[in-house]
């Protein structure tokens, strides 16, 4: 009898410690991409082969753009140093098997969130981080200076794989032009054939088109039509099935924003601790227990923050001061006329 | 006894199905995890993109199976016309290295050295940017023979337009099929009464004559239609009918057979160099003509070294020819394993297919081959 009392009592204590073990980290236990993050002490961001202003690398190697900066804000968050990220260059057509087969764990790639690509091949996306939308370049001595100068038989340069390809053949249908589509598999690429002559237009997101624009021979001969074949909402994606990692994802992207929007900056984080508002404590993490939901401590987004900076500030360093789209025009914030709107951090 | 030789059999199948199920299982799982869908089903669906360049009939309202036989087609194509070519330079080049003239020798063994030693991919890209560059605009095009236009857009050809050209096919097929009876019946002949008959007139005379009676007596009728530019915009042009040949094909098309070329070079080399010169001697000592020593003699024997090396090459060729996508050529990796395999997101679905596929064309190409090899090899009697 007494035997097997004592088996009992160490089976209740043996459930009783896994159970406190539990409880303390769900969320970093829940989340296997968390816990192999801080092992690997590095944050693994899939970005593109060179998109000025979006993800670029510089001679040394150093990475900069918007969407390089969501991933360091992850791993500001996550590790405590915004440089603890190891950028993978992808093209459109790796990127996806690059997340999904686990050799990522971000893809931060000026990708347009889809129905399709949300729900049927394994990913997730978990906001936006730039709003766009799709046009077409040109040579200004063709004195073609909107779509509707397209005649039958242009032929068009676009990156293969991309959503672009699909809006082009929905866009030249609806006006009954027959075009030539030719597509490549890198960036680089399709500026060289269409700078060549190869193509009569460019076409692909209109903030990729600024950028590459200075790339071409002689920029100043080429000019980005006004009008706006599609939308493409760019944001960052993970795996599905992770929902911690997700969260943790939407969530550093999410403070830069409502971080520029409370006008929480680089500079002026640390003082704000003491600020009025409490949504600005949040903010800082000055009040409320944010942190412990993601498995995060409470400095997370302070830390965001200062070491990163707000959306504006990445914004103005990385698009507006290299001059590819000093104007913020959907991306401003909805309090300034734009459609950034995040929800609230509480 | 017999346990001994079956059980390593056993075990390698084990361990073959064991591997082979690992990896299923393994796939399916992590599948399952990641919410991913496995299944054919989309083949069916409308792919919703275009192509550049098809052979069938297609744009993005079919399916993604017509797709992937568009692909399928350009690669076939682009395969074909570089097996060819390679041949035929691979042959020329062959025969010019074992020249006495020192010129011809020293220029075609520069060439095989040259072209051999530099990565295909580095050739293809050379001929799409680089020479691509150097070609005109359609605006400042010079003709050639008037109907031939070479621009940065393309090679612009005039097109033949038919009539009942399926009357023509069959007068072509009937002349194939009368010249093999009469090659079986020269056969026969010298082989009972040792006459020789000029096969080789009498062929290219059918295929001359019964097209040329279809023509006359068939209703067969062919119009020339010549490319004629077009204006798209104040400094954008194009040409409008005949054929197009897209600049890509061309570069691939040409770099594949100036680099595969080379192999074969080296191979009918060998096989030449392989026959021993006491054949030769020998045959021309019994009074054949040089021409009968090479068609009789030589080329019998140095075929059988030549072919199994060439088949290589063949294979080497079709599946370097994926490369494709590298310059934006329409072939099977870059329309469904590329466009494709991104617009669903079925990775393993599209990658099995196209796997499969390039192998059923390599196997097609080496049962080919090998009965070709068998057919010329030495029959012991």
């Amino acid at each position: 009898m007494f035997k097997y009392l004592k088996q009992l009592t160490s089976l209740v204590a043996m459930v009783a410690v896994l159970f406190t073990f539990t409880t303390e980290t769900m969320a970093a236990k829940k989340s296997k991409t968390l816990k192999n993050t801080q092992k690997k002490g590095f944050v693994r961001c899939g970005v593109s082969q060179g998109l000025p202003g979006f993800s670029n690398a510089d001679a040394a190697g150093n990475w900069t753009g918007v969407d390089v900066d969501v991933c360091r804000a992850v791993a500001a968050a996550v590790l405590g140093d915004a440089n603890k990220v190891k950028f993978t260059p992808l093209s459109a057509k790796e990127r996806f098997t690059a997340l999904t087969s686990n050799e990522i764990d971000i893809l931060s790639r000026n990708t347009t969130w889809t129905l399709s690509r949300d729900a049927d091949i394994g990913l997730t996306f978990v906001g936006v981080n730039f709003y766009d939308g799709q046009g077409f370049m040109v040579r200004k001595n063709s004195g073609i200076s909107s779509v509707n100068d397209f005649k039958a038989g242009v032929s068009a340069c676009t990156n293969l794989g991309t959503t672009t390809e699909l809006n082009m053949r929905d866009f030249f249908n609806s006006k009954g032009i027959q075009y030539e589509p030719v597509t490549f598999e890198k960036a680089d690429e399709v500026v060289a054939a269409y700078d060549a002559g190869r193509c009569d237009t460019y076409t692909t997101d209109k903030s990729g088109l600024a950028a590459q624009r200075i790339k071409l021979s002689n920029p100043d001969d080429h000019m980005v039509l006004p009008e706006t074949i599609s939308k493409e909402p760019l944001g960052p994606v993970v795996r599905q099935g992770d929902s911690v990692w997700e969260d943790i994802v939407r969530w550093s992207l999410n403070t830069m924003i409502e971080a520029e929007e409370y006008g929480v900056t680089s500079a002026n984080a640390d003082s704000m601790k003491t600020s009025d508002n409490p949504a600005v404590k949040r903010l800082v993490g000055a009040e409320g227990e944010l942190g412990a939901a993601l498995g995060l401590d409470n400095e997370w987004s302070l830390r965001i923050i200062k070491q990163v900076g707000n959306y504006g500030e990445s914004y103005k360093r990385n698009i507006a001061d290299t001059g590819i789209l000093p104007d913020r025009g959907p991306n401003e914030l909805w309090t300034k006329g734009g459609i950034l709107y995040v929800p609230p951090a509480r | 006894m017999n346990i001994k030789k079956i059980l390593p059999q056993i075990l390698t199948l084990l361990v073959v199905i064991l591997v082979f199920g690992f990896f299923s299982y393994n796939a399916q799982i992590n599948m399952e995890n990641r919410g991913i869908t496995f299944g054919y089903g989309f083949l069916t669906q409308e792919s919703s993109f275009d192509v550049q360049f098809s052979l069938i009939e297609y744009d993005g309202s079919h399916s993604y199976f017509r797709a992937y036989l568009v692909g399928l087609l350009n690669t076939i194509l682009v395969s074909v016309i570089g097996i060819v070519f390679a041949t035929i330079i691979g042959v020329v080049v062959g025969i010019a290295r074992l020249s006495n003239n020192y010129l011809i020798n020293k220029t075609a063994a520069v060439y095989v050295e040259f072209f051999r030693n530099i990565p295909l991919l580095l050739q293809i890209f050379f001929w799409y940017f680089a020479a691509l560059r150097a070609l005109p605009l359609p605006q400042d095009t010079d003709p050639m023979f008037g109907v031939f236009f070479l621009t940065i857009k393309g090679f612009f050809v005039p097109a033949f337009v038919w009539n009942n050209l399926d009357v023509f096919i069959y007068s072509i097929i009937a002349a194939i099929i009368s010249i093999i009876f009469i090659r079986i019946y020269a056969k026969k002949k010298q082989e009972n009464e040792g006459i020789q008959t000029p096969v080789l007139s009498i062929s290219i005379g059918l295929l001359l004559i019964l097209p040329i009676l279809s023509f006359l007596f068939g209703g067969v009728d062919a119009s020339v239609e010549i490319p004629v530019i077009k204006q798209l915009s104040q400094s954008g042009f194009t040409f409008e009918g005949g054929i197009k040949l897209p600049p890509e094909l061309i570069s691939l098309a040409l770099a594949l057979s100036l680099y595969t070329a080379t192999f074969i070079a080296e191979c009918v080399r060998a096989g030449v160099q392989g026959v021993s010169k006491g054949q030769k001697e020998a045959a021309a000592s019994i009074g054949l003509t040089p021409n009968q020593v090479l068609k009789l003699v030589v080329m019998p024997q140095a075929l059988r070294i030549i072919i199994p090396p060439t088949t290589n090459q063949y294979l080497n060729l079709t599946k370097n020819s994926s490369l494709a996508a590298a310059i934006a050529y329409p072939d099977l990796v870059l329309v469904f394993a590329g466009t494709a395999l991104m617009q669903t997101g079925r990775a393993i679905e599209i990658v099995s297919i196209t796997m499969l596929t390039y192998l059923s064309l390599s196997i097609s190409i080496s049962i080919f081959m090998n009965w070709y090899n068998k057919k010329i090899a030495i029959k012991e009697k």
